[in-house]
């Protein structure tokens, strides 16, 4: 049996970065990343922006070179998966049969789309969106395609049909919630996305399910909606949220629920074993409950935690407690969001919606709890700041796209 | 063949080969240059690709766009008149060598 001193589960953005930020801090010990896909750990989120469109080169998705690993002795171990861990004896198994012990475990597993759980889901050209393969078979697909029916509204789902639509093919994005983007943003930005998708041609159906997929010759050929209406579609990209990869967290017996669990330090049920990323439900100051968030900035801040909480580089007893940010491309627009808001958060609009370039301000109370940026990458930056730094903010003030963000904060 | 020149806040310098049109931040990834960190992976999202671009060569880059000017104001080392972001400037045609030099810090 091998023994080496942190293996790493998972090389996504996350773990990838957990192994560097591990070699950056001094840590000596052998590390193990392994990863089930084939590629170098690759950026995922020009997989449905740049990539579909052609404008990003595959090679340029690499998150490092290969020598990057080999001269930080990193061994990468990809194309493998993590089939069990045995806690007893601190080995993780490999699906080889190889065994591998460690004096630390981090499992940074990520998350893998939902299904549509409906008649004909499996057929032909009914796609999801997560691998390096995923956005291959897509930008194949999309280049012959005609009918284009994105399934959800979410950020996978709408930057897609943004790029479809810029291909000139024919979009139609449906919805089961009433508006777009629900779950991330407010009823302005979502709609503001919408209509601008919408001014282009593409067409779109909230508050619809999907009753069935209709086949021809094995292939996809149209949707039936809870509404009864049937729409043509030769490629369907179904973009209804993931679902973290916590199977071998649970089968291991650690604490899981709805990904796996961990304290304010990262650490799973099991002191020797951490999680990270998107498979990870962490405690977090902007919200009562555990969170789980599904972004670059979580994966790689988190994953800098762990990497110095293991070489002590800060106490045993820090929180994890970065601000989380988000960035979405739709066509023209850009989307950035900092922070983290309850759907029910008021909301203040800053700048001109009609003029493509505002910024939507979430208040609690007289708390603010996020920032949602359309091409006001100004009022991004200022907002990371100020909701790190826990800023008070006045309302009126913050309305007033006259001032700078970064310089309305009380100072009472 | 044309290049880029990384120099690191001590001094170190590395030159690497490069053809027209690649870009600052991605042969520097490519290459293991320390201290380009590129977060968001070339979107000018995350401002952590700055580098002050030599006097010498800055004239030759194309100008700041609106996105880069904003982003570059939050940068994590100080901005300067000839800060960019690595990520928004490629080599052009017929330049013979860009210098950068590389901040102290990028988060």
């Amino acid at each position: 049996m091998d023994r080496v001193g942190v293996v790493i589960v998972g090389s996504g953005q996350g773990g990838a970065q957990v192994a560097a930020s591990l070699r950056d801090e001094g840590y000596l010990e052998p590390i193990l990343l392994v990863g089930e896909e084939q590629e170098l750990p690759y950026q995922r989120p020009p997989l449905s922006k740049g990539y579909l469109t052609g404008k990003t080169p595959t090679q340029e998705l690499a998150l490092r070179s290969e020598g990057f690993y080999s001269s930080r002795a990193i061994s990468l171990l990809i194309g493998q998966r993590g089939l069990r861990i045995d806690r007893a004896a601190n080995q993780l198994v490999l699906e080889s049969g190889r065994t591998v012990g460690y004096e630390h475990l981090v499992l940074a597993t990520g998350a893998r789309p939902r299904s549509l759980v409906v008649p004909g889901a499996e057929l032909e050209n009914v796609m999801s969106l997560r691998t390096y393969t995923d956005a291959l078979a897509i930008h194949d697909r999309l280049q012959t395609a005609r009918n284009v029916v994105v399934v959800g509204a979410g950020f996978i789902g709408l930057e897609v049909a943004v790029v479809a639509n810029a291909m000139g093919r024919d979009v139609h994005v449906i919805e089961f919630a009433d508006r777009a983007l629900k779950r991330a943003v407010s009823r302005e930005v979502g709609g503001f996305l919408v209509e601008a998708l919408a001014r282009r041609g593409a067409k779109f159906s909230f508050s619809t399910g999907i009753s069935s997929l209709i086949g021809h010759n094995g292939k996809v050929a149209a949707i039936l909606t809870s509404a009864g209406t049937t729409i043509a579609a030769d490629l369907v990209v179904v973009g209804v949220g993931v679902q973290p990869n916590a199977e071998l967290a649970s089968e291991a017996g650690l604490k899981v629920d709805e990904g796996i669990v961990v304290d304010a330090q990262l650490r799973t049920s099991d002191p020797l074993i951490s999680a990270i990323g998107d498979c990870a439900r962490f405690p977090a100051n902007f919200c009562s409950n555990l969170v789980r968030l599904e972004s670059v900035q979580n994966a790689v801040d988190q994953a800098r935690f762990v990497a110095m909480r293991l070489t002590k580089k800060i106490a045993a007893d820090v929180k994890y407690d970065k601000l989380p940010w988000f960035w979405s491309d739709q066509g023209e627009y850009r989307l950035q969001i900092a922070g983290v808001c309850s759907s029910d958060d008021d909301v203040v609009i800053r700048g001109d919606i009609s003029k493509g370039k505002f910024s939507v301000l979430r208040f609690r109370g007289e708390s603010l709890t996020a920032v949602e940026s359309i091409n006001s990458a100004a009022d991004h930056m200022a907002a990371r700041k100020l909701l790190a730094e826990g800023a008070s903010v006045s309302r009126s003030l913050a309305a007033d796209a006259s001032q700078k963000l970064s310089t309305i904060v009380h100072t009472s | 063949m044309p290049q880029i020149t990384y120099v690191q806040p001590s001094g170190v310098r590395r030159s690497i080969p490069v053809a027209p049109g690649a870009t600052v931040m991605l042969t520097a990834v490519a290459n293991d240059i320390a201290g380009i960190v590129a977060e968001c992976g070339g979107a000018a999202m995350c401002a952590t690709c700055h580098v002050y671009v030599d006097e010498k060569c800055l004239s030759l880059l194309p100008p700041v766009s609106e996105v880069e000017n904003e982003m570059l104001d939050s940068a994590a080392s100080g901005r300067r008149e000839n800060s960019r972001l690595a990520c928004q400037i490629a080599m052009p045609a017929g330049v013979e060598e860009i210098v950068v030099h590389i901040p102290a810090t990028q988060n």
